[in-house]
């Protein structure tokens, strides 16, 4: 557009020069104004202003109890059990996901990186869960736990893993479990996807002259692709937690934080205090106590990262 | 290299022993869904954990299709994510393009944004959000929702077309621009053409997520008639949750255009997932 003002130039002379200021200065901007204004409205401005909501009281249920209460949501907060229950939650659920993704995810990848018959319908196939939108993941892996339609109960309980075919989404000591699994099924495609791009970068040689010297396939592996993979694995690692601590699909469509609050993870104690009980002050005070806790996160990953892979 | 690479026997055995098991997994819950779907109502009970029913029936699917709203939500939820997609590919393919060619003030704190938008909590969000969409008169409107949507994913999609910008060599636009297009001809003609794989790819993510979001759709969808599929198969699913065979005859048909689209963008997944997680 700004190049309809500069059209009077003679073809190809000298405009290339007198836009250079419009160039570097204003023409970058125009090919991102729609991207920054949208991004600023729907995602800076409501972060300060919910940043701001935790200082308040804001119920929707009580319009007329709403003003500025300093921190009086944090003291709420620092004595809910219910917020330092969801935590360890919230530490254990993102533990175990990623921990499975990341092993399952490895193997998968490094299974992809070999020749086998059939390779590329079989990549199409285990990618599949990737794309299966997650409240029908959540719902299928609900349906599966189900003593009355799902074989998951019935099985467990022929392996002796369960005294009898029931539903663990209902048992507090097992709950957990459910989302988790749906978790690892959902995510493990990414975490394939991701380590498979950095397997294919490692230089063949590496494993042909592994190979010469005799390397059994336990040191090629310990020796050359982690080693090589290290830093990959650090950054998806780190990125994964964050997001999956964040995600709170699956657990409010598979247990809604029940029962007894054993699924409740912060995202979805956020989630249902705004949705449910229409708290927007409690919800963003526990929001805010999950960014804090997610930034402390990244700062220590990242000063270890530092420390321990030297690139 | 390893084709060559003479195996232990157990090591093979092994090795298709692990692809068995990853597929299993991946499918087996896929096709549970689909065999209750298509497992008539009087076996549903009697068969419990037979892997193959004895009888098939499409009942379900019509039933669904024909008696109740996911119709209505179906199309919601194409309107929705189908105008995402196009706005959100569109926006993404402008800021991409300028993150690829241009050296400018401000780009790093801009691309650092963007990499924020990516990492603190979106829920923390959707109160005030639900607050100024309620104050601007917006609930229950499908704009709201594309809205909200095309901001969230413009950042990922960004970094998507970036990269496949960065692939098209830039003598390209150059030469045309020596020739005299102007660098939005140049975009047009020559940079574009080039580009349509990628933007059919981001087409295909940003999609992707559109269709399968819930909690801003739940928070802000509450009428009936401007659902979308998550939030009303959801209602659904809580109204008659003993309707087996309908729900997962609805979850199959919600699996359709997802398994499209995955088909189409199957190829770019790589580059798609790797840029937006890594890069920057």
């Amino acid at each position: 557009m700004i190049d309809r003002t500069t059209e009077n130039v003679m073809p190809g002379a000298t405009r290339a020069r007198r836009s250079l200021y419009l160039q570097y200065l204003v023409e970058p901007f125009l090919y991102l104004s729609p991207a920054i204004i949208l991004i600023g409205a729907v995602m800076m401005v409501p972060l300060i202003i919910g940043v701001s909501y935790s200082f308040q009281a804001i119920d929707l249920l009580r319009p007329f109890d709403s003003g500025w209460v300093g921190l009086e949501n944090y003291a709420e907060l620092w004595g809910d059990r219910k917020f330092w229950l969801a935590l360890e939650n919230t530490a254990f659920w993102t533990f175990w996901s990623i921990t499975f993704q990341f092993l399952l995810g490895l193997g998968l990848a490094m299974l992809l990186n070999t020749q086998f018959y059939g390779k590329k319908l079989f990549q199409a196939l285990v990618f599949l869960p990737w794309a299966v939108p997650t409240f029908l993941s959540a719902l299928t892996w609900a349906w599966l736990f189900n003593p009355v339609i799902g074989p998951l109960p019935h099985w467990l309980a022929a392996l002796g893993l369960l005294s009898e075919p029931y539903n663990i989404l209902g048992d507090p000591a097992l709950a957990m479990w459910g989302p988790i699994t749906a978790n690892i099924w959902f995510g493990v495609p990414f975490f394939a996807i991701t380590l498979l791009a950095a397997l294919q970068s490692i230089p063949g040689e590496l494993f042909e002259a592994a190979e010469v010297d005799g390397a059994t396939p336990w040191q090629t592996f310990t020796k050359i692709t982690l080693p090589f993979l290290a830093p990959m694995i650090a950054i998806t690692v780190m990125l994964r937690t964050i997001w999956i601590a964040n995600f709170a699909d699956l657990i409010f469509v598979m247990t809604g934080g029940g029962p007894a609050n054993s699924t409740q993870i912060l995202s979805t104690y956020i989630f249902t205090t705004a949705f449910r009980k229409l708290d927007f002050g409690y919800a963003s005070t526990i929001a805010v106590a999950l960014l804090l806790i997610l930034l402390i996160y990244a700062v220590i990953l990242l000063w270890l990262r530092k420390k321990l892979v030297k690139i | 290299m390893s084709a060559i690479r003479r195996r232990h026997p157990a090591l093979t055995a092994g090795k298709y022993a692990a692809l068995a098991f990853y597929l299993l997994f991946a499918l087996f819950p896929l096709y549970w869904l689909l065999k209750i779907a298509i497992t008539p109502d009087a076996l549903i009970f009697s068969e419990g954990t037979r892997l193959f029913p004895s009888d098939v029936t499409f009942t379900n699917f019509s039933t669904v299709i024909f008696q109740t709203d996911f119709l209505a939500y179906f199309g919601n939820s194409l309107i929705v994510s189908l105008g995402t997609a196009f706005l959100t590919t569109m926006f993404a393919a402008g800021a991409g393009y300028a993150f690829s060619r241009f050296v400018f003030k401000g780009k790093r704190i801009i691309i650092a944004v963007m990499l924020i938008t990516q990492m603190f909590p979106l829920l923390m969000i959707i109160a005030p959000i639900y607050k100024i969409v309620a104050d601007l008169g917006l609930l229950n409107s499908l704009t709201s929702l594309i809205i909200v949507y095309t901001a969230f994913n413009i950042p990922f999609a960004t970094f998507l077309m970036q990269s496949f910008f960065d692939g098209i060599p830039k003598d390209l636009e150059d030469a045309a621009m020596m020739d005299g297009c102007t660098r939005f001809q140049a975009l047009r003609k020559v940079v574009f053409p080039l580009t349509l794989p990628g933007l059919g790819a981001t087409l295909g993510f940003v999609f992707t997520a559109a269709w399968s979001e819930l909690l801003f759709a739940l928070m802000l969808i509450s009428k009936n008639d401007a659902m979308t599929f998550p939030v009303g198969l959801l209602t659904f699913v809580s109204k008659f949750s003993v309707d087996w065979g309908q729900m997962m005859a609805a979850g199959v048909l919600a699996l359709v255009p997802s398994c499209l689209f995955f088909i189409f963008i199957q190829r770019y997944l790589v580059q798609g997932l790797t840029s937006g997680a890594v890069k920057g």
